[in-house]
């Protein structure tokens, strides 16, 4: 029984009953649990592991397309589906409907996974902001190849099948929807916890503070960010398919691979609530989600304004991000140690 | 679509010359990259949405009934105040944080561009007409717009005056002294805050000259910076920074590149041949960088 007891049983208590306080802001809250994802995924290898990644996208994209192609495909001709459009010919029985989740869902973590194990030696081999171009220029080339490719709906993108009738209404389907997404957040951040304690989370530290000497010691490196790059992916992957049903529509430039939205909003999120710890991004993403509504609410036409100003004041004159800033604010609520002479020293050095 | 190669082989010299000309543009703006890379140690991503403004000053010169070649003389210089003013209110405070800040920041910048300019000008697709007319080659087979010429001149032109202000003038000797060691230039009296300031000036003036030639050659469109940051960030990886004739190579071979891709695969493949192409030569140069494991025996 220690502090943190009623910290997490507050959360998720929250998390459960959400769906019954805010029935109006469902929707809302599965987003902000998929941002959640993001963020704490892309914290592995920003924040963790120091490889600035803008490629995580890649996944988030993939997973999308995955999921909603098997889950048609399982049943129907998918380049029919896609050449109905917005008609819905097709309907999905109620078994059909969830076998057809439930693989694609499936198939939205393990197909990411796999092809993060394929390009991650390749990729992870760069060092630094050729990472960075690197990965951005993957999550862009994606995003363009899927605009070309006609069985996926090109340009158009394509529809995603519809919760099925005789299932109750529109609310029984975004409540499906919210719990998945609140279990799915609360998997990605018991793992990540979990990871972070066990050698695996000293690892990436160690890649992060000095690449060459961790392996010099011995530590074979490229295994560890290759085997990061795919529990990133696997998570990024199945918040992807569930992102796709939440949106019922997928668009290859604007929502599967959106850099500009989605690709930054991960970055900024994680730096918002401080990177390299583990309930940062939880934070950042919930503060990042609050401003981000606020904008689309109140700033409408003028949200990408916003935003844009929102990522040069955060990263110019806020790096270190809100828990960065409690633990210069407190560091004894982190378990560290402040040596008041040390402290001295250092004003006095000023 | 492989045959075409076979069945039409005039349109790949076509595509051959229309790739050389649209690459030394590439050029031009990959030669700003290097400068401010090398000088500052920041990557630009708002380097497209500088040749884009730039662009739309002709667009704008045009508009108001002057001819829009003139904006090869205009738009440099009002976009050496757009990068000195971008300088003085956020890029000196990210010059001496690591890379990814400054990568980050610029992208926040390159946002706030593309949405400002889409309020200022239209989310539509613009050119602005120069009448210059088309010379024809090769028994009347190969057509080359004059326009296209006349921004090649420019950029050639262009590139001779930077590369011998460089070398002669005192300013180009601080910058260049700036470049190889900063420290050591601010003992010895340089004001390197001043020459960030100016370097990151005559980029953006350099960025301006090429779109404005792009927007009589090409289109323009508030979107479309992205791909000139990466084509330009491509070509600085391959030729290294500082080495101009290798800029000017490497950005031919990328335009050469491009319209083959073009012609060849189909134009909604073009964009996403430039970027798979930058992640391979990524992914090659670290093979070929990578340290060789040996052991004692």
């Amino acid at each position: 029984m220690n502090k943190n007891t009623f910290l997490y049983a507050g959360l998720i208590i929250f998390g459960l009953a959400g769906a019954f306080i805010f029935p109006a802001y469902k929707l809302q809250l599965s987003f902000l649990y998929i941002l959640i994802v993001l963020a704490m995924t892309w914290d592995v290898q920003g924040g963790q592991m120091g490889y600035n990644t803008f490629g995580n996208i890649l996944f988030f994209g993939i997973g999308m397309y995955v999921a909603s192609s098997t889950q048609i495909a399982m049943f129907f001709s998918l380049a029919e589906w896609t050449d109905a459009g917005g008609e819905k010919t097709f309907v999905h029985t109620i078994p059909q409907f969830f076998q057809g989740f439930g693989v694609g869902i499936l198939l939205a973590g393990i197909i990411p996974t796999i092809i993060a194990g394929v390009i991650g030696y390749g990729i992870l081999g760069l060092r630094g902001h050729y990472f960075a171009i690197c990965t951005l220029a993957l999550g862009i080339a994606a995003g363009e190849l899927a605009g070309g490719i006609e069985i996926i709906g090109a340009g158009q993108g394509m529809t995603v099948p519809v919760w099925p009738k005789g299932l109750g209404s529109n609310a029984s389907s975004s409540q499906f929807l919210y719990y998945l997404s609140f279990t799915l957040a609360l998997v990605t951040f018991v793992t990540l916890k979990w990871a972070y304690s066990t050698r695996f989370g000293l690892v990436l530290n160690a890649i992060r503070d000095n690449e060459d000497k961790a392996e010099a010691m011995g530590i074979h490196t490229m295994r560890y960010k290759i085997i990061g790059w795919m529990v990133s992916a696997f998570f990024v992957g199945i918040a992807g398919g569930l992102m796709g049903h939440i949106n019922g529509y997928i668009e290859p430039t604007e929502i599967a691979f959106a850099g500009p939205t989605f690709g930054v909003f991960m970055v900024l999120m994680a730096i918002l609530g401080g990177k390299g710890t583990l309930w940062g991004p939880l934070v950042g993403a919930t503060l990042f989600h609050l401003f981000k509504e606020g904008f689309w609410t109140y700033f409408l036409g003028w949200q990408y304004v916003a935003l844009g100003v929102l990522i040069i004041v955060i990263v110019v004159y806020f790096p270190e991000g809100v828990m960065g800033w409690l633990r210069e604010k407190y560091p004894e609520r982190f378990g560290e140690v402040v040596d008041e002479a040390d402290l001295k020293a250092q004003v006095e050095l000023k | 679509m492989d045959l075409l190669i076979f069945q039409a082989p005039i349109l790949m010299v076509q595509a051959s010359m229309d790739g050389i000309l649209l690459g030394i543009l590439f050029a031009l703006i990959a030669y700003g990259m290097a400068l401010q890379w090398g000088v500052m140690n920041i990557i630009n991503i708002a380097q497209g949405e500088l040749v884009i403004m730039g662009g739309y000053i002709a667009y704008f010169m045009y508009l108001s009934g002057i001819h829009p070649a003139f904006g090869v003389i205009v738009s440099p210089i009002i976009m050496y105040c757009v990068g000195w003013g971008m300088y003085k209110l956020v890029i000196n405070k990210v010059v001496d944080k690591d890379l990814f800040t400054s990568i980050l920041a610029t992208f926040g910048i390159s946002i706030l561009a593309q949405q400002l300019m889409n309020f200022a000008f239209g989310a539509d697709v613009v050119v602005a007409q120069s009448n210059f007319g088309t010379t024809m080659l090769f028994n009347n087979s190969v057509t080359l717009p004059n326009a296209k010429i006349f921004s090649g001149a420019v950029c050639v032109i262009s590139a001779i005056i930077l590369v011998i202000y460089m070398k002669k003038s005192k300013l180009g000797r601080a910058i260049r002294a700036t470049a190889q060691n900063a420290r050591a230039a601010k003992i010895l009296g340089v004001d390197t805050e001043k020459v960030y300031a100016a370097t990151f000036g005559i980029n953006a003036a350099l960025c301006g000259i090429a779109g404005a030639c792009i927007a009589i050659t090409f289109t323009l469109h508030p979107y479309t910076g992205l791909p000139y940051t990466v084509r330009s960030f491509m070509i600085v990886i391959i030729a290294g920074l500082g080495n101009l004739p290798a800029v000017a190579i490497s950005g031919m071979g990328l335009g050469v590149f491009e319209e083959w891709a073009d012609y060849l695969l189909g134009t909604e493949f073009r964009i996403a041949a430039v970027f798979s192409l930058l992640v391979i030569i990524l992914v090659y140069r670290r093979f070929k960088l990578a340290r060789k494991r040996e052991y004692l025996k």
